[in-house]
């Protein structure tokens, strides 16, 4: 019998994370990570070589005339070299009255083939996903995708398999302080004959300050970075446009805490009927420096 | 999956360990104009101690915490270091030398790069160079 009692509500989640935060002032030493507070959009920055990334990423949504749901993400990142960043990701669902279930994998790298900072910095991103049709993750909105699929039960969904090879040219730019991000999408089902999918993301981010301070702190403004995303869906090959896309945008905020400990939260606003109405974004990542040298004989 | 798809998803996330070791050549290819740039910030002693806290938080974990070099990573404290301009420091910092194993710290905010300059000048030159 796969009906789980699930009673999610956001109180819930939203808890042990204030929580969470709560407990960081344990920490000491300042933190400034370069890396904006986007969960759809990427930036130019690439993991530090060496470093592993461990992020858990949900969300948590009441669609209308949908059962609400939640959908976490782990994503295992690692900086192969100072130009290429590989990451992996594991993801599931579990929707209220319905079920849970484990949704599919992706592996994707990162590329940056310039050598220094631009006033335009392009990174070329490939990814190959094996993901079932009940994935909420939203990492990315491509084609068509609208409301109604989150109103079909997982246990029909997920015997929808899509493998895909998706491909993302990232431009970014910093300028005084500010971050601005552009990703153009262009996603292909290699296991069944679906047109090209089409989709984007824009965001927008600076840190609160921008000057580091001597004192250790945790909640220091220079710790905390503010921004936008817009994101959604542009079609197909054959339908290339807005009409009948998913749209969301919101604003999104995250707090770098000291050695590695980053927390984010956005809520991100469907802007449309063919979207989810509110997605409640919230994820915790920490980033173990230098894995590689464990394996060295010589440090 | 099939076995296709499993190496398909392998070539595409192998991670393949290379590091180059940083020989100085990044210095040849700091534009004239950069050269001669002045760190706003330098021998302020808060702009040391908040080079500090963000050399500690970014860099130690490369350069060791008291910039002595780990590994084929080179130490801080060195006559190349001393003798390179801040200029030279803050185009290094921001560009990177991606393909030596040099991260780009483009999105670090400048005023806090040149406060890591500040605190590497710190480590090179005499404490009494400093100044509230």
């Amino acid at each position: 019998m796969l009906h789980a009692r699930l009673r999610i509500r956001f109180g819930d989640l939203l808890v042990p994370f204030l929580l969470a935060i709560c407990l960081v002032p344990a920490w000491r030493a300042a933190s400034a990570q370069q890396e904006p507070p986007y969960f759809v959009t990427y930036s130019s920055v690439l993991e530090e070589p060496g470093n592993l990334e461990i992020e858990d990423q949900n969300i948590v949504a009441a669609p209308r005339n949908a059962n609400r749901f939640f959908a976490p993400t782990l994503e295992l990142e690692y900086g192969v070299t100072a130009w290429w960043t590989a990451e992996a990701y594991l993801q599931g669902q579990a929707t209220q009255h319905d079920s849970t279930v484990f949704t599919g994998f992706r592996f994707e790298s990162r590329f940056r083939p310039l050598p220094r900072e631009y006033w335009i910095n392009p990174v070329v991103y490939v990814e190959y996903e094996n993901v079932n049709g009940a994935d909420k993750s939203f990492l990315e909105v491509t084609g068509n995708s609208t409301i109604t699929t989150l109103q079909v039960s997982n246990a029909a969904l997920r015997k929808e398999l899509e493998r895909s090879i998706e491909g993302k040219l990232i431009l970014s730019s910093n300028v005084k302080g500010w971050n601005i991000s552009e990703n153009m999408i262009a996603e292909k089902a290699v296991n069944e004959s679906e047109p090209w999918e089409f989709g984007y993301a824009l965001a927008v981010a600076r840190p609160l300050a921008l000057k580091g301070q001597g004192r250790s702190c945790v909640f220091c403004r220079q710790n905390i970075s503010a921004g936008a995303e817009l994101f959604g869906g542009l079609g197909t090959r054959y339908s290339f446009g807005l009409k009948q896309t998913a749209q969301y945008a919101g604003p999104t905020v995250a707090l770098n805490a000291p050695h590695g400990l980053t927390f984010k939260f956005s809520p991100e606003f469907g802007l449309n009927d063919n979207g989810a109405g509110v997605l409640w974004r919230f994820g915790v990542s920490y980033e173990i420096q230098q894995v590689r040298d464990w394996f060295r004989r010589s440090k | 999956m099939k076995g296709k798809d499993v190496l398909l998803a392998v070539l595409i996330a192998l991670p393949v360990m290379c590091f180059a070791a940083a020989d100085g050549s990044w210095l040849k290819k700091v534009p004239t104009a950069d050269r001669g740039r002045m760190n706003p910030y330098a021998g302020k002693t808060d702009a040391v101690a908040a080079g500090a806290n963000l050399f500690s938080e970014n860099c130690a974990k490369c350069h060791g915490e008291n910039a002595e070099g780990k590994g084929k990573r080179p130490p801080l404290k060195s006559d190349r270091i001393k003798n390179a301009t801040d200029g030279e420091l803050a185009w290094l910092l921001k560009n990177g030398n991606s393909f030596k194993g040099m991260p780009i710290w483009g999105g670090l905010p400048e005023q806090e790069r040149w406060q890591i300059i500040a605190y590497i000048r710190s480590l090179n030159a005499p404490a009494t160079a400093v100044q509230p």
